[in-house]
């Protein structure tokens, strides 16, 4: 991989992706390891965290891409690689004409400007020996952007996130999470970015706050036009707020697809198994459900299995195929290609099914 | 406080295992009293499932550690528990000692921490059956002991009796705690969070061998959670707290589809749902209130957005709506017959002057430059 050539030719769209226009972001083949050491006091290389593996998908504009899946996953390392705050394996990710895998820390920040993040904790990410006003006005400082008109910048971006900006002066321990949260949303929409992640933003929140950001975050993204790549591990959250869904799994994207459609039919045994565990806030509907349940634990990511990697929790796997279909799950890495139900899916043996 | 039982009251007494009633706790702090539970009642039948169901802080949590007789000794715990018509509150140690595990079992939310780290899951096991029986040897223990291990679905339970927590996934050791729970036989199982900090795929089947659990038992089930969705599934009553108080309670139904208290409908209408599409949430503005100096009145009203000034003065007790188990704690629960969050709730986003003003300021495409 050549490094020294930041500007990227433009990458050939996804097959399948769903998205007209040219995309904000395009990530492809992303692989992220993490060097596993061995004790003791010599501590060598011993081995590979496979946290991404050939992650590829597009970002469009004015669209909220929701990357999904459980801890342990690689949605928050493929959020964090994607802004370069973890330097990509291999893979590119290309923005605006820049492969920005390739940039280091002082080409990148310019562009920082337009990429912005918004941490899981609301807790941890705000400093707590500066007042609030100091929390939002810092990106402004940061790219000398610190004017006159600064105050008067970071009041209405309170006001445009829903706190007192009379309340500027206080430290972030005296507001509630939900509160803080959206102290984190103001600072991100400081300098006016295209694009913005959201790394679990509300998974911290009780569910009635967690309304108020969510409605808040949906109003950003479709007046302003923004770009999200929203991570979560909460499938009803997605589904509310996501245009489109990529599900992850052990490092893998192993089912993208237009939210509805994807709740409504999911065609990975994952995704399925996934739709199957969210339990439903209606009792009749949540008696009457039938479920397709895993088994097990996720493996590890050090030693992931061969081939696919849901392959020793799947279900289709373990009832449903015989031992000659098995060889290709066992042998075979599974391409998320169309399989003919419409959207790609990593999966050799696919099939859409309803369960809602 | 004017609370009493709030359950089934024409059913028979002696199907009645587990009866609460008036539960108050406050914890003395430098800064006042802490009224963390104020006058909580509910009553469990036989073989039956109550979901205590509130956000954080609302006293869910502190009710089961006050019935189980877990608090620390600088609580003030006040009211009746009664197991099997025995009070508890004021038993000694020794006495609750002899009912925990055996009478009522306990699942906590991290089993991290429930579990001991310095010996092997089978011990742990072990121990709480020969605690309650004497006699028992030591191989028919760890038969047993591997007996449950397998109910709970731990793969290959004749190896891992023998493992020490921390060789165990999170899911696995909340079946072991589950195991622990079920090893006694015991009337109640009160599981507080049992699920919340496992990912989904586990979760169901945590909650599937928790139903296994009772099934075998027999026993009582009282669910505390933060999840609406877990509670639709797993129980036939509802309780929902707020500010140390229940403040709604019924039939699942009568929760999920007809509830007659605004913070229920708010907090139904917040949940973003995986079967429908819902156009827009309806948040619950503010925060719950500090319950050291709480101010008279209902608890809810400075979020309600139904408040009048009767809500101010008085706090509305539990009374009846509708049919039996329904109750609900609102002077005005009888308008709300019929009633969507959406028509009580505004779905308060961002601010849409200031969106306005802001979408004007950000400048149309500018190239990226490579220096500031």
């Amino acid at each position: 991989m050549t490094r020294s050539e930041p500007a990227a030719a433009a990458l050939p769209p996804l097959a399948g992706h769903g998205g007209t226009s040219e995309p904000v972001l395009q990530v492809r083949d992303l692989v992220k390891h993490f060097p596993v050491m061995s004790r003791g006091v010599v501590r060598r290389r011993v081995g590979d965290l496979h946290a991404v593996c050939g992650v590829s998908f597009d970002l469009f504009e004015n669209e909220t891409l929701g990357l999904v899946g459980e801890s342990g996953s690689g949605k928050t390392t493929v959020a964090r690689t994607v802004l370069n705050l973890e330097t990509a394996t291999s893979g590119r990710v290309r923005y605006r004409g820049r492969d920005l895998t390739a940039l280091d820390r002082r080409r990148m920040r310019p562009l920082r400007r337009e990429l912005q993040i918004v941490f899981q904790d609301p807790y941890a990410s705000l400093d707590p020996r500066i007042s609030v006003h100091e929390i939002v006005a810092e990106p402004l400082r940061i790219h000398g952007r610190y004017g006159p008109g600064a105050k008067d910048e970071v009041r209405e971006l309170l006001r445009l996130v829903g706190l007192n900006p009379e309340h500027g002066n206080r430290f972030a321990h005296e507001f509630s999470g939900g509160q803080r949260q959206r102290i984190g949303i103001a600072r991100a929409l400081a300098l006016h970015p295209k694009v913005i992640v959201l790394d679990e933003p509300v998974s911290a929140l009780d569910v009635s706050i967690q309304a108020g950001v969510l409605n808040l975050l949906m109003d950003l993204q479709s007046e302003l036009g923004l770009s999200f790549l929203f991570v979560a591990h909460d499938l009803s959250v997605m589904r509310h707020v996501a245009r489109r869904v990529a599900v992850m799994y052990l490092g893998r994207l192993v089912e993208i697809a237009p939210a509805r459609e994807l709740f409504a039919r999911p065609a990975h045994p994952y995704t399925q198994a996934l739709v199957s565990a969210i339990p439903l806030p209606d009792p009749r509907k949540e008696r009457a459900r039938t479920r397709i349940t895993v088994q097990g634990d996720v493996p590890s990511p050090v030693r992931p299995p061969s081939g696919c990697r849901f392959r020793t929790r799947c279900p289709t796997f373990a009832r449903h195929l015989t031992d000659s279909e098995r060889t290709a799950c066992v042998e075979e890495v599974p391409a998320l290609v169309d399989r003919g139900g419409g959207n790609p899916v990593a999966c050799h043996y696919a099939r859409n099914v309803t369960l809602l | 406080m004017t609370t009493t039982s709030h359950g089934v009251r024409d059913v028979p007494v002696t199907d009645a295992v587990l009866e609460v009633d008036g539960l108050t706790v406050e914890f003395p702090t430098e800064d006042g009293t802490v009224r963390a539970v104020r006058g909580v009642g509910y009553r469990l039948d036989r073989g039956e499932s109550l979901g205590i169901v509130g956000e954080s802080g609302s006293g869910k949590s502190v009710t089961a550690l006050a019935v189980m007789g877990l608090l620390p000794g600088t609580a003030r715990v006040g009211g009746s528990v009664r197991f099997e018509g025995t009070e508890l509150l004021g038993l000694s140690d020794a006495r609750l000692s002899d009912l925990r595990g055996s009478g009522i079992a306990m699942i906590f939310q991290d089993p991290m921490t429930s579990l001991n780290p310095v010996h092997t899951v089978g011990h742990q096991i072990t121990e709480t059956l020969q605690r309650h029986h004497p006699g028992l040897n030591r191989r028919t223990a760890r038969a047993r002991a591997v007996e449950l291990l397998g109910t709970v679905g731990i793969p290959g339970p004749e190896r891992r009796v023998d493992a020490y927590p921390h060789e165990l996934s999170g899911g696995m050791r909340q079946r072991v705690v589950i195991a622990i729970a079920m090893a006694n036989d015991p009337d109640v199982i009160i599981a507080d969070e049992p699920t919340t900090a496992l990912d989904v795929t586990v979760q169901a089947q945590i909650l599937e061998a928790l139903q296994t659990a009772r099934a075998e038992t027999g026993a009582a089930l009282v669910l505390i959670t933060h999840d609406l969705g877990v509670v639709a599934g797993h129980t036939d009553r509802v309780a929902v707290m707020y500010a140390g108080r229940i403040v709604e309670t019924g039939s699942v139904e009568d929760i999920f589809y007809t509830p007659r208290m605004p913070y229920t409908l708010g907090l139904l209408g917040s949940l973003p749902r995986l079967d429908r599409d819902e156009e827009r949430l309806t948040p619950i503005t503010g925060s719950p209130p500090s319950l050291l100096n709480l101010p008279p009145g209902c608890p809810f009203a400075p979020r309600c957005p139904l408040r009048r000034d009767t809500c101010d003065d008085t706090e509305p007790a539990l009374r009846p709506v509708g049919p039996e188990p329904h109750f609900s704690a609102c002077h005005f629960a009888a308008e709300l017959a019929d009633t969507g969050a959406e028509d009580v709730f505004d779905t308060v986003g961002a601010d849409a002057e200031a969106l306005a003003r802001y979408a004007d300021a950000t400048t149309p495409d500018e190239p990226p430059k490579d220096t500031v």
